[in-house]
């Protein structure tokens, strides 16, 4: 039936590369050899609309059947033949047509309109103007394309949600949401007009003076003193993050001000009373599924395309990080394989109503799943199968409790409170190297705390929505599918136990790249990866000195060299004085490394040149070489050995470092100038500090030669930011709390590198012969 | 104090546990009953006036005319001296070569002469610091000459400043500091704490360049040491010899003035060190007692530096000043005096304690390879006639071997530990694989000769000391050794001295003969034929 139907027909396809698109267009291909499809998709910033379709459409393993079944040859033709590209913007007025898309649109019996921002994080204005003003959007496209071509007004068939029926108990019936008793009927041109009110002020509000100060003292407190240009760019982002949370929270309190679980909801059900009033002679057909999941049959049991809704809750249940997400036991999870909703929609498709349809593609009142009965299938699944964490333990699953809401809120809020406060204290303590481990752990743990936190403030809402979706016009749908229509429709032919046992839960773990099987996977593996990595090719590679090469800076140079200088009592007196400073110097340092090098280089003000002179090898051999990592300077003779290009940078004094040179090709540090033969107290110039390293690397590659991404820094503050940002590749070297969390989410190769056994530590860096 | 010869003790029940040296810390041990104990004989009496001692020898030199009439107004005169390897422990003030360089430079001074550099003969060694030049040479010394820089330290690398000397009959390089070549007359000032050093050697080796020390510190020569305490039976002197004939003949006039201590190496507080331990009276109980706690309770970094600070209360039993060849000579019959204990038969397992100090660490941390070269170079060579431990004997060393090193004396040793021990540790095969790529590093070179580092060949040469002894061996065992460590040296560690005797009876049976070598203070082993008594 359906072949005949939509025989020699074109369908015109918005959101062609989301989940259920693929499956459309995958369907069409499969089962309707006289039909076409035209799929609009927008170019991208990199990709052109042609390469998003061949990689993102059809590169998707959905179409793995038909190549495998077609073979390659076949499956190229077919997809020349009846696949065409439109180009072109749901988000545009028109939807940016040129005059050959416009006649694809023309020509097209059916369309079908998919897109839509499924994320239920959206903005509440993006939500308007996607979910809300979309549909007309591109109703009112295809209206205008068919008048001018004088065909027939042709067949509209909408994708929606079963959701737009609110977190209300009861029945929800497939009839206008205008029909429906609880329905609040609010003017959507008001709510457009609020939700572009709200981002304008949104806008405003983030850039007053006293939330851009907080901005900035936060990106402060995340990188530390990384240097203008670097905190400029993170206080922007902040800023834009802000707005983007405050638009997502506005729009959820407003949808659920109205009773409906979020923004997402709220603008489908306002896209559709948009279409009601817009459709004119237009015969549209609205489709409202539930949650959709992987497939049940075709093209292939278990196939999904992207980590969806369901999905990381179940993995996050599994792997124990989510103990608990609130909904009661009895409640019916609605959710509806993909291949249902492609079989509802191709139904709906093939037959048009006279004026206006409603179809829930829900398992609803017709097969419905108890939520107990899911939790305890999937706990059976993983009972059977667990997953296993990083030593190689199986993964006890948790019992689950079915808690209200805000308990599990309040629950969730407290530890992450206690989290937070214990991170924020390490934070504090000077900690670097394998103590920092512990940070890691807390992270981590921190991070899926966030997660689990954000699954329940999106999804609670849906796991307590208790209506029931009344099934009957899809039966009558489902009751006109023959069998040789190779479609699935009626939701009676779902086995759940075969399903989430056998079906979907293999193919989430798989799809989550989750650890089956109790084999450790060595964890060092991809750190040696990344070192084996920084050997590869001709490099120019850059090491900050102090604290990266050598645990020592400035201030330990000036101590041990000024109490090497006096007598016993003087260099009491000395260390006192140096003491009672430390504060004030770290807080200097904190703010701006640059400031705090020209105030503290003040003291060699009148210093005897050729008296220092005297005492750098003694500061050399009796402190800094013993400070230095053993493993930092074979890296730098490595990297040499390599055959690759060496260069020291540091804020030091010429005469302190000067050893160091022969260790490197180039060694970049300060010189003095002197006066009288004494040494002025002042660095004139850009100290190599700060955004300054990283124009030093962008030089020095310049200069060698070298293209940037095959240049290498090696760093271990956030004040060297730029430098390590600047490189191709970055690697830490026993970082602090900020940039050790900053490398992990970038993935640099993080080196713990040891001080010399053997030592005691140095508490008090005093020179001289005792 | 009357002088005692050295005694083999042969353990019985009555006999009291044996002080092992463990590092920077000390074991009482069990031996066996029937093992033997070789300690030293009681330190020689000194002599009282060494200033007069000295004065003598410069009057009365051996086969040469005394210095006074050697030295001329407007002659170049260098004094080169032992560097900070000599003597260990260091010696308490005034160290013996301060006092010979002062009697030198009044009888230069007196003559008119003033054209005087003073040479630290390093070879390869590290440059000494400012600290312990002004120990070696004394304050007075020090303080009139630095300031005019009138004291280096020899530089091998300097080519700038070396002479060829010319080739020996071998064809080995002789290459020297150039300023002590063409000085009028070149003075050594030498301690002679082992029968290894002095001779021909302080000045073929001292004041050498790489180029040509590589013709005897290599495999094959110390594989033919045998021992290298033994100048007789030992090529690595004979090339040392070889090369001083050749340095005498080309007209390099050498005033040899060599001195020996006795083994006074302990101050009060430690006088049990010197002692037996069945001799230990009341109070030796109790301040090994009172030391061994207190080091149990302190950090080894810091019970090190408590260590490295004896300075030891050494007499000086002679000098003798002269021709080279006359003067060793009679260097060594002291030295031999003083040290030499006669051992009837070798044995299947020499035991030893190995101390917190050897020649290269002064200062500093005796690092794993520093331990091999103490145990396995020096005191497994502290014999005259055949080796101690039989040939497929074990050898057990106590020592704590941490993995640790010090980057600003020893930078080489940490990349020869980390990456060529890695591989198989055979001495010849990491001589040709590795040798000369850290021998001409130059980042190493930079080190050696503007830092205090040693040269960056200098733990091959190490590895090579004990290339005798690991030819010569069936089984070395680190007792009490970091067991990493000891796995990368090679060797197998032990936690107990009865486990470390179980693993040696899987190696030379199951009833070997054992032997303590009880030692510091110094004592060498005169081992003559037949089989000691399991």
């Amino acid at each position: 039936m359906l072949r005949e139907a939509l025989a020699g027909r074109t369908i015109f396809l918005t959101g062609a590369t989301g989940f259920l698109g693929t499956a459309i267009v995958e369907a069409v291909l499969r089962l309707l050899p006289e039909t076409r499809v035209a799929v609009l998709i927008r170019p991208g910033r990199t990709a052109t609309a042609q390469e998003r379709l061949r990689r993102e459409l059809l590169g998707n393993n959905c179409f793995d059947r038909l190549r495998a079944e077609w073979g390659r040859s076949t499956f190229d033709a077919q997809v020349a033949e009846r696949v065409v590209l439109v180009e072109g913007d749901v988000g545009r007025d028109g939807l940016g047509l040129s005059p050959e898309g416009r006649e694809v649109l023309a020509g097209a019996a059916i369309v079908v309109h998919s897109a839509a921002t499924v994320s239920f994080d959206a903005t509440l204005d993006a939500a308007v103007e996607i979910n809300l003003l979309g549909p007309a959007r591109v109703l009112e496209a295809y209206q205008a394309a068919r008048a001018s071509a004088n065909e027939d007004p042709g067949h509209f068939v909408a994708i929606s949600t079963a959701y737009v029926a609110g977190s209300r108990r009861g029945d929800a019936p497939e009839t206008s949401l205008a029909s429906q008793p609880h329905y609040p009927d609010v003017d959507w041109r008001r709510e457009v007009e609020a939700a572009r009110e709200l981002r304008r002020e949104a806008e405003r509000r983030s850039r007053d003076p006293v939330q851009l100060a907080r901005f900035r003292e936060r990106a402060r407190s995340e990188l530390g003193a990384a240097g203008v240009a670097l905190l400029a760019e993170r206080t922007e982002r902040l800023r834009r993050d802000w707005v983007h949370a405050h638009m997502v929270a506005l729009g959820r309190s407003r949808a659920q001000s109205l009773g409906w679980p979020d923004a997402y909801a709220m603008t489908k059900a306002l896209g559709e009373r948009v279409l009601e009033e817009r459709r004119g002679a237009t015969p549209i057909s609205i489709v409202r599924p539930s949650i959709i999941e992987s497939s049940y049959q075709e093209p292939r049991p278990g196939w999904i395309r992207g980590f969806r809704m369901a999905e990381p809750i179940i993995i996050s249940f599994a792997r124990g990080l989510l103990r608990e997400f609130p909904g009661s036991a009895e409640t019916v999870v609605d959710v509806i394989p993909v291949d249902f909703v492609v079989g509802a929609v191709l139904s709906a498709a093939a037959n048009p109503p006279s004026t206006i349809a409603y179809y829930h593609a829900a398992s609803g009142t017709r097969n419905p799943l108890r939520y107990d009965a899911m939790v305890s299938l999937i706990r059976r699944y993983f009972g059977e199968h667990p997953l296993y964490d990083e030593r190689g333990q199986a993964v006890a699953i948790p019992a689950w409790t079915y808690p209200a809401r805000g308990e599990v809120e309040r629950r969730l809020e407290r530890r992450r409170r206690a989290l937070r406060a214990a991170l924020a204290l390490l934070g504090r303590l000077p900690l670097r190297g394998e103590a920092l481990s512990l940070q890691d752990d807390l992270v981590d743990v921190s991070d899926a705390l966030e997660r689990a936190h954000s699954y329940v403030e999106l999804y609670g809402a849906y796991a307590e929505c208790e209506a029931l979706y009344a099934t009957t016009k899809l039966a009558q749908l489902a009751a006109r599918v023959e069998p040789s229509d190779g479609v699935v429709v009626d939701p009676a032919l779902i086995d759940w136990e075969h399903f989430i046992l056998d079906v979907h839960l293999p193919s989430v773990v798989e799809h989550a790249r989750a650890r089956t099987s109790p084999r450790r996977t060595p964890r060092r593996s991809r750190e040696e990866r990344l070192r084996a990595g920084l050997f590869r090719g001709r490099r120019l590679v850059v090491f900050d000195v102090e604290n990266t090469l050598v645990a020592a800076n400035v201030v330990d140079s000036f101590a041990y060299v000024a109490t090497s200088a006096v007598g016993p009592w003087e260099r009491a007196g000395l260390v006192a004085s140096l003491l009672l400073e430390a504060p004030r110097l770290l807080r200097l340092d904190a703010r701006d490394r640059s400031d705090f090098l020209r105030y503290f280089y003040r003291r060699y003000r009148d210093a005897d040149p050729t008296e220092l002179d005297r005492l750098a090898p003694k500061l050399m051999t009796g402190y800094l070489m013993r400070k230095a990592f053993p493993e930092g300077i074979a890296r730098v003779r490595q990297h040499r050995a390599a055959g690759h290009i060496t260069v020291g940078v540091t804020g030091a004094l010429r005469w302190a470092v000067e050893p160091f040179r022969p260790l490197f090709d180039e060694l970049i540090c300060l010189d003095m100038p002197e006066r009288d033969g004494r040494l002025s107290g002042m660095v004139p110039g850009t100290l190599p500090i700060g955004e300054a390293r990283a124009d030093v690397v962008r030089e020095l590659a310049a200069r060698f030669g070298i293209a940037q991404d095959d240049t290498v820094a090696y760093a271990d503050s956030t004040s060297d930011l730029p430098m390590l940002e600047a490189a191709g590749t970055a690697v830490v070297v026993n970082p602090d709390v900020k940039l050790r969390a900053l490398a992990r989410r970038r993935g640099w190769l993080i080196e713990e590198w040891r001080r010399p056994q053997g030592f005691g530590r140095v508490v008090l860096p005093i020179g001289g012969d005792r | 104090m009357a002088h005692r010869p050295g005694f083999v003790l042969e353990v019985d029940r009555s006999t009291p546990p044996t002080l092992f040296w463990f590092g920077e810390g000390f074991r009482l041990e069990r031996l066996p009953a029937g093992s033997r104990i070789v300690y030293p004989p009681d330190p020689l009496p000194a002599v009282r006036d060494v200033r007069a001692a000295v004065r003598h020898a410069l009057t009365h030199p051996i086969d040469a005319e005394p210095l006074e009439a050697q030295l001329f107004p407007g002659m170049r005169l260098t004094i080169a001296f032992d560097d900070v390897s000599l003597p260990l422990p260091p010696m308490a003030s005034p160290d013996v070569r301060s006092v010979v360089i002062e009697e030198v430079l009044e009888l230069a001074a007196s003559k008119g002469v003033e054209d005087v550099q003073l040479i630290a003969a390093l070879a390869l060694h590290r440059r000494m610091t400012e600290a312990e030049l002004r120990h070696a040479l004394g304050r007075r010394v020090y303080d009139a000459l630095a300031p005019r820089g009138m004291i280096t330290q020899h530089d091998a690398e300097d080519k700038a400043n070396m002479v060829v000397v010319g080739h020996t009959e071998e064809g080995e390089l002789v290459e020297l500091n150039r300023r002590a070549v063409e000085s009028d007359l070149l003075v050594y000032v030498n301690i002679n704490l082992v029968a290894m050093d002095g001779g021909h050697k302080s000045v073929a080796t001292g004041l050498a360049s790489y180029d040509s020390i590589r013709f005897h510190h290599n495999v094959t020569t110390m594989v033919h040491s045998r021992s290298f305490m033994d100048r007789h039976n030992s090529q690595l002197h004979s090339s040392n010899w070889r090369m001083g004939r050749l340095i005498a003949r080309s007209g390099v006039r050498i005033f040899q003035i060599e001195t020996t201590l006795n083994t006074n190496t302990f101050p009060p507080a430690f006088r049990f060190l010197n002692r037996r331990e069945w001799e230990w009276d009341l109070r030796d109980r109790a301040s090994y007692v009172a030391v061994a706690e207190s080091l149990r309770r302190t950090p080894p970094h810091l019970a090190r530096e408590i260590f490295h600070r004896i300075r030891s209360p050494y007499g000086v039993t002679g000098v003798a000043a002269g021709e080279v060849e006359a003067v060793h000579d009679k260097t060594l019959e002291r030295v031999f005096r003083q040290q030499l204990v006669p051992v009837e038969g070798q044995t299947d397992v020499l035991t030893m304690g190995l101390p917190f100090v050897g020649p290269y660490n002064v200062n500093s941390i005796m690092n794993p390879i520093l331990v091999y070269c103490l145990g396995l170079g020096y005191l497994f060579n502290m014999y005259r006639g055949r080796p101690l431990v039989r040939r497929g004997g074990v050898v057990i060393m106590a020592h704590p071997t941490r993995p640790e090193f010090d980057p600003a004396f020893h930078p080489s040793y940490i990349d020869f530990f980390e990456q060529v021990l890695a591989g198989a540790p055979e001495p010849s095969g990491i001589e040709a694989k590795y040798g000369e790529g850290f021998a001409r590093d130059p980042w190493y070179i930079h080190l050696y000769r503007t830092q205090h580092a040693y040269h960056g060949v200098h733990p091959f040469y190490m590895w090579y000391w004990g290339a005798h002894a690991l030819d010569h061996l069936g089984g070395v065992i680190i007792l009490g050794g970091n067991p990493a460590a000891a796995r990368r040296l090679g060797f197998q560690a032990a936690s107990t001295l009865d486990d470390a005797l179980e693993m040696a009876r899987s190696i030379v049976g199951p009833d070997p003969s054992i032997t303590h070598l009880h030692s510091p203070p110094l004592v060498m082993a005169d081992v003559s034929e037949g089989r000691a008594g399991a």
